[in-house]
């Protein structure tokens, strides 16, 4: 990296930096010289035991000689160098210590991007937000992206090159390549084959043309295990072109989703923005509520969202969509003739409200149905009319976009004929993803030469000769294009911490230009992309923006062909395999924040389970807990069972990603490793299963053992507190009766809002400060997607505290996402509901206090001391809502240095003994205050944002002050289905909710 | 065994033929001789190993924090808050005995009333233990007290926690001072009848001067009495103020303004059945059964039946409550100790409480050793049983049926249990060995006087 390219840091929120301070990580930087680095990696081996041969006696005396030369240089000869975050000597212009800077950047995800600027402090990125310029974040994030800046600090991360497990340098690795690439070019590189994951990179995929290029006969293979493979064969034959559908869900009044859990995943967050849109009700009803239909297998977030919910096997749907295209008049619909009670209603129901929506309404297929379900869905939306105007197509975002499954079968073929002398892996992992029936190692066995380039020594680095350590995306130079083709800059925060090198580099070395960095070559393309003329002002722009104004792509027409669908398959037992909603499929699973992220509909944590309907279970005499064995197609795994209320019966579902070979010290060998019942053919459903309860148990930690809120499962009926807690309703009701009663039957008094009935207190009322922080948080557009637990984390320094913790029920997260299923187990109603502090006026936690360590703040929450607490737990007991979190250990984690570096420093790091609940973010709250002093001003609305109200792709989560009238919360607070939780306890929350409200189909459910 | 090794008055408080001089020797003797029953070597020794085990919990509980018990997010109080409370509440038979029966006039306690007293000092400190010890940072729990500091903070007095600080220490002065007073003629007794040098000494510090002096008699029964009207409203408030850390909460099963008196009675029916526990082995093992008569076990039993009804009348009206009030989460919370996950521990506690002492209605049982042995035992558990109820199964499901949870006690909470139990036995084994379990004193004045002379307790001779 060179002086300019840190120079290159740009500022979004702050003013634009020039000059910015020169990053460096290690001495190697400064002094150079790799037999250092050498030491370094060695001295603190955290790959010790794949060592094959130890340092020679001499080698060892050399390389102290060389680290005491170093030494002599400075005294500072550690990794860390503590001299870097002392106070600046000479301060970096326009850089002030204590205050963050923002750089917008890129984070690619899977087959696509999403826009990000991040918080920097002192040359330290420690939190991600959304960037609002860009199409995939629009100021949002997901769950996966916030958890990004830890996976930046894991010590687990590779951290050197080595070549068999010895650590070896970037130069040794360079001649190896070298060498074999040599061997290659006689042959016009005829053995050499290039496996990377999803490309979304123009740089990238500008490079690897050009090694194409050099070596005509090499090939480029992708490989995604969670990919669009269905999608484009779908789009082949339905246009005889590969299209990508990119649905604007704020259009749509009608969705039906065929399978497809489009709400979560890498193009959840853009999709979620635009589908809230037409969920939140304001103004007493007078809206346009979308509907919502899912037909699923296993329950998503996206069903839980629905109006309608049809639990169908995942085989089933096919016939299901034939049914709806056929009432809707779509032609060649062959195999809907057969009656089925179960979908006949609901698809004759579907079709007219469908039909009665022309051209605001969408149908989505799955990335898990075939691709003729796909075809069927094209054909759908284009005799609804809905192409160009609430979907449409688009060239897909990823480059080099051929099938990810043909492209690794023949990769494998050619591997095990020993047509592949050279292969190249960078940023994915088949020998874990690979369909089973491949066998991939055993064919990277058979390759002369393997490289494997990744941010982990992972089960694909260990079946390589090569592994180089990657750069984390926060520490590269790159770029990415969204799903609707929007281009943007990844652009580094930080030096690479472990000296990662980018796939940039990588390519770069293989197209003899190793002395191009990856800001270089990311220059070079952009060159082309804005024009030499007024480059400079432009890039500058770009890099200020984090993306490319109006680069998003144009639509393609596509032309529809005649349908023609294959023969519908008998339904059998099926299992079906979904990438998991925390650590999709795998590549997060050294993510402590997300593997201890309770999975939204399952609440499970560190584990992945095989989820099987109530009726099924009870057929198969399995309980939650039981160890399954899984058959299907001759193999065999074994995963612990979970009933699932709204899973689809005979249908078993999977997350992706568990039983991990080599994942570091908590991922390996936890779960069950679905890949290994993931064939070519049955990638996302496998038909013929059986299931055989094994009679051992495990384990599972879920946070939230209750599900329902009509009866315990003791038979002890709670229906009576049902409105206290969550209030449900149906848009028809709420527009003829608009008020917080709207939801019950019964208009009960003992339900009112308790507010200004009963104010008497023994003790004096707090007086009101300049400002009353409230919260309202939307219940119809939240879909617990998780990325407001996860900010908060993030944001709060909220420590992980494991499976066993999470087993005691110690769970530290300050806002939980609470979920319950309502009506029958089988089709029940999901409803979630976040709960972060309700910062109550009277509350119950600050009387109970003995030492005064939580006490209410003059702008009406309920601060915390930590200094203060004795742990005395008692304002935990008192708490109705129980929202406080006590650290019964010493769960933060006072040790790793690395993960030091990315904690807020405006946040206490609590240690044991001490109880830490949701304070609206006052670190955020104190920095406004301070600055709108400072311009003798009062803090406007909206100006501070909370970490769960800033990534809410649903902006469900509003903030402000609610003395101010015209606030937005305190419109929110007016609302008539605004209400609070408990509030006949009299606690006055400041956080309160607004209800529910569906808009079911009264002919799929009449109105109560 | 038979029931009653003396024969005549089965109303006697004093067996027959006991002189001055018999009770003296009888008594003292028991302190200065060196031949002790088997018994209290085994017993002690036993318990001084559960004892060590309390050192070992404390250590970890010091090094790894409070995690090692079994508290989560629901139940934030365990079997730390349990123990205190249990303990607290045998600590008061104590103080009743000593004060409240003192100030009726109940000739009958004086003989148990040294021994109930010890058990009090005991349990206070089993008790205080566990407030300090269940603190996240134990090391800052003294910013509890009123000290001033140079943070220029205060405790937060509207805490029923303060409140608990308050009322226990006070207890615990107050019960000290009392025993101790009580003590100082006796050890004036013991002084005068050492033989050794070191027993000498060590009882005659103790004794602090007494000379048996009309003057020193004369001061020690104002002392005794004013200590007694002090102690007496302590009886009340300290089980008081220990049920406002859960009346004054909000969380259904805890919010109940019946939870004063019916602490203090359960309170005075632990502490019974705790004073039964004690001296029933006592009086087989020392042979003072003509000391701790079978009046004593019938009047303590009878006792024992009263406070259960008061405390069956707690449970009924606290039930009654929960419907009457047409609060749902109240209804709830009883129906969720009937049938809920700890249902057992429930009706188990109806049974050791309420159902199991009524056998003491029959006369010939409240005088028989077993059945008494049986019903204490029974009202120990039960009386365990009912904070468990409290704090446990109230906290476990409040609100909120998302934030529903478990608790068991872990295996630190059981050995922290049993090692203030040991820690409590290896005490009164060791008060049983060095100081005089029976008032000496407060004794002669049952001894049948020459005619003439009034007989009676302490009343009568506060009229010298």
């Amino acid at each position: 990296m060179t002086e300019s390219t840190a120079n290159e840091l740009q500022g979004t929120a702050e003013a634009p930096v020039r000059g910015a301070k020169r990053f460096w990580k290690s001495l190697e930087e400064v002094e150079g010289g790799e037999t250092f680095e050498q030491f370094l990696a060695r001295e603190y081996p955290s790959q010790s035991h794949v060592f094959q041969d130890p340092p020679q006696r001499r080698e060892f005396m050399k390389l102290m000689g060389a680290s005491l030369a170093l030494a002599g240089v400075t005294a500072a000869c550690t990794r860390q160098p503590k001299e870097t975050i002392y106070a600046y000597a000479k301060n970096p212009e326009t850089t002030l210590p204590g205050k963050p800077m923002y750089f917008a950047t890129t984070m690619p995800w899977a087959a696509g991007a999403i826009g990000l600027v991040v918080e920097s402090h002192e040359g330290r990125p420690t939190k991600i937000e959304g960037n609002e310029l860009h199409s995939g974040s629009l100021g949002a994030t997901d769950a996966m992206t916030q958890a990004t800046v830890l996976g930046l600090y894991d010590n687990q991360r590779s951290q050197t090159i080595t070549e068999r497990g010895t650590i070896k340098t970037w130069n040794d690795f360079a001649a190896s390549l070298k060498a074999a690439l040599g061997e290659q070019s006689a042959a016009q590189g005829a053995g050499l084959r290039i496996l990377t994951g999803a490309v979304v990179s123009p740089t990238l995929a500008g490079q690897i043309q050009q090694v194409l290029a050099v070596f005509p006969k090499a090939r480029w293979v992708v490989w995604e295990p969670v990919n669009r493979d269905n999608a484009r064969r779908g789009a082949m034959q339905a246009f005889g072109r590969d299209v990508q559908v990119l649905p604007d869900f704020a259009k749509a009044s009608v969705v039906l989703s065929l399978e497809a859990d489009f709400l979560s995943g890498p193009e959840g967050v853009r999709n979620t923005k635009a589908f809230a849109k037409r969920r939140k009700v304001r103004g007493g009803g007078v809206v346009d509520m979308n509907r919502l239909y899912v037909a699923e297998s296993a329950p998503s977030i996206t069903g839980a969202s629905a109006d309608h919910h049809l639990p169908l096997r995942s085989s089933e749907i096919d016939a299901f969509a034939r049914k709806v295209a056929r009432a809707l008049g779509v032609k060649n619909v062959t195999g809907a003739d057969g009656a089925d009670a179960r979908m006949d209603k609901f698809a004759q129901a579907v079709a007219k409200d469908l039909a009665a929506h022309k051209g605001a309404s969408l149908v989505v297929a799955g990335s898990g149905q075939p691709p003729h379900v796909h075809a069927l869905a094209h054909a759908m939306n284009a005799a609804l009319g809905n192409v160009g105007k609430t979907l449409v197509h688009v060239a897909p975002a990823e480059f080099q976009p051929a099938g990810h499954a043909e492209g690794l079968q023949q990769l494998v073929q050619e591997m095990n004929s020993g047509a592949v002398q050279l292969l190249l892996v960078s940023e994915t992992n088949p020998v874990y993803t690979a369909p089973a029936e491949l066998d991939f190692a055993g064919a990277l066995a058979k390759v002369k030469l393997r490289a494997h380039h990744g941010l982990y020594q992972d089960e694909t680095a260990m079946g390589c000769d090569w592994h180089v350590n990657a750069a984390h995306f926060l520490e590269s130079w790159s770029d990415g294009r969204a799903a609707d083709g929007t281009l943007s800059i990844v652009q580094p925060l930080i030096l690479p911490l472990y000296n990662g090198k980018t796939a940039h580099d990588l390519f770069a070395l293989m197209l003899d230009k190793g002395t191009m960095s990856a800001y270089d070559l990311v220059r070079e393309q952009w060159q082309k992309q804005l024009g030499a003329d007024g480059f400079e002002a432009k890039w500058r722009r770009v890099l200020h923006d984090g993306v490319l104004a109006n680069s998003q792509g144009s639509a393609i027409a596509a032309e529809l062909q005649n349908l023609q669908l294959p023969a519908v398959a008998a339904p059998s037992m099926e299992l079906t395999f979904t990438p998991d909603p925390s650590i999709h499929d795998g590549r997060f699973a050294l993510n402590g924040w997300l593997q201890e992220l309770p999975k939204p509909l399952t609440k499970l944590t560190w584990d992945n389970v095989a989820q099987i309907s109530p009726a099924t279970a009870e057929r198969l005499g399995v309980k939650s807990g039981d160890v399954v064995e899984l058959e299907a197609g001759g193999r065999k795994i074994t995963a612990p069972a979970w009933i699932q209320p709204g899973q689809a019966d005979d249908s078993v579902q999977i997350a992706l990603g568990f039983g991990r070979k080599r994942a570091g010290s908590f991922a390996t060998d936890l779960g069950s490793n679905a890949y290994a019942l993931r064939t070519t053919a049955g990638a996302w459903a496998v038909g013929g299963l059986s299931v055989r309860n094994t009679g051992e148990k495990h384990v599972l930690a879920s946070t939230q053992g209750h599900d329902r809120l009509d009866v315990t499962p003791e038979g002890i009926p709670i229906a009576a507190r049902r409105d206290d807690v969550l209030r449900v309703g149906t848009i028809d009701r709420f527009r003829q009766a608009p008020d917080a009663h709207y939801m019950t039957a019964e208009e009960s008094a003992r339900h009112g809002e308790g507010h200004g009935e009963h104010e008497t207190s023994i003790y004096a009322k707090h007086a009101r400060g300049e400002y009353a922080w409230g919260m309202v948080i939307d219940l119809n557009a939240c879909t617990a997607c998780n990325a407001c637990v996860v900010a908060c984390q993030s944001e709060n320094n909220i420590p992980v505290v494991g499976k066993k913790e999470i087993l005691r029920g110690r769970e530290m997260h300050w806002i939980r996402i609470d979920r319950y299923f309502d009506g029958e187990r089988e089709r029940p109603k999901i409803h979630v509901q976040p709960i972060p502090c309700m910062q109550c006026e009277n509350a119950p936690c600050e009387t109970v206090c003995p030492v005064a360590a939580t006490a209410h703040g003059p702008e009406g929450l309920n601060e915390m001391t930590y200094n203060r607490c004795v742990g005395t737990r008692y304002c935990a007991n008192n708490c109705p809502y129980k929202v406080r979190r006590f650290n019964f250990f010493l769960y933060s984690d006072y040790s790793t240095e690395s993960l030091k570096l990315g904690r807020n420093p405006d946040v206490t790091v609590r240690s044991r003994g001490v109880m830490e609940k949701c304070t609206y973010c006052v670190q955020r709250i104190n920095r406004a205050r301070l600055s709108a002093h400072k311009q003798n001003r009062k803090v406007q609305d909206g100006e501070i944002v909370t970490a769960c109200q800033q990534v809410c792709p649903a902006d469900a989560i509003t903030f402000g002050n609610v003395d101010e009238p015209t606030s937005q919360v305190a419109a929110l607070k007016r609302e008539p289905h605004n209400y609070g939780l408990l509030a006949e306890l009299n606690t006055f929350p400041r956080t309160t909710f607004l209800g529910k409200v569906t808009n079911p189909n009264p002919e799929l459910e009449p109105s109560a | 065994m038979s029931q009653s090794t003396h024969h005549g008055d089965p109303d006697a408080l004093i067996g027959p033929g006991h002189t001055m001089a018999t009770l003296t020797d009888k008594i003292s003797g028991i302190v200065l001789t060196q031949k002790h029953p088997l018994q209290w070597f085994a017993i002690t020794g036993i318990a001084a190993i559960f004892a060590s085990l309390l050192g070992l919990t404390v250590l970890n509980l010091f090094f790894t924090g409070i995690g090692v018990w079994g508290p989560n997010n629901p139940v934030g109080w365990g079997f730390d808050i349990i123990n205190f409370v249990w303990w607290i509440g045998i600590g008061h038979a104590g103080t009743l005995i000593s004060a409240i029966l003192l100030l009726l006039k109940q000739e009958w306690r004086t003989s148990i009333n040294r021994s109930a007293e010890a058990m009090t000092v005991f349990a206070v400190m089993c008790a205080g233990m566990y407030p300090l010890l269940h603190t996240g940072r134990p090391w800052l729990a003294y910013w509890l007290l009123p000290i001033p500091n140079t943070m220029g903070m205060w405790p937060q007095f509207r805490s029923p926690l303060i409140w608990d600080v308050f009322a226990v220490s006070t207890y615990a002065t107050v019960s000290m001072l009392f025993w101790y007073v009580g003590l100082i003629p006796d050890f004036a007794v013991l002084r005068d009848k050492a033989t050794k040098k070191v027993q000498k000494v060590v009882y005659g510090m103790l004794a602090l001067g007494w000379r048996n002096a009309a003057r020193h008699w004369d001061r020690y029964e104002t002392a005794y009495l004013l200590l007694a009207g002090m102690s007496t409203p302590l009886v009340l408030s300290v089980h008081t103020v220990v049920s406002f850390d859960f009346a004054a909460g909000i969380i259904p099963g805890w919010h109940t303004t019946v939870f004063p008196p019916y602490f203090v009675a359960g309170a005075i029916f632990a502490g019974f059945a705790m004073v039964l526990t004690l001296s029933i082995p006592l009086r087989i093992w020392y042979g003072v059964d003509d000391l701790i008569t079978d009046k004593h076990l019938d009047n303590m039993a009878k006792v024992l039946l009263a406070t259960g009804w008061i405390v069956t009348y707690g449970y009924a009206v606290e039930a009654f409550m929960c419907f009457y009030s047409g609060s749902t989460y109240e209804e709830f919370m009883l129906l969720n100790r009937l049938k809920g996950p700890y249902w057992f521990q429930y009706w188990s506690l109806l049974l050791t409480n309420c159902l199991l002492p009524q056998i003491m209605w029959i006369p010939k049982l409240r005088r028989n050793i077993w059945a008494l042995y049986f019903v204490a035992m029974s009202v120990n558990i039960g009386m365990w049983l009912e904070r468990y109820i409290i704090i446990v199964v109230s906290l476990h499901r409040d609100f909120l049926p998302s934030s529903w949870g478990m608790y068991a006690g872990s295996r630190w909470d059981w050995a922290m249990f049993l090692g203030t139990l040991g820690f409590f036995t290896t005490a009164f084994m060791l008060f049983v060995r060095f100081l005089p379990m029976i008032s000496i004193a407060e004794m002669k004045a049952l001894v049948p006087h020459k005619p003439g002379l009034t007989t009676g307790g302490r009343g009568a001779a506060a009229h010298h």
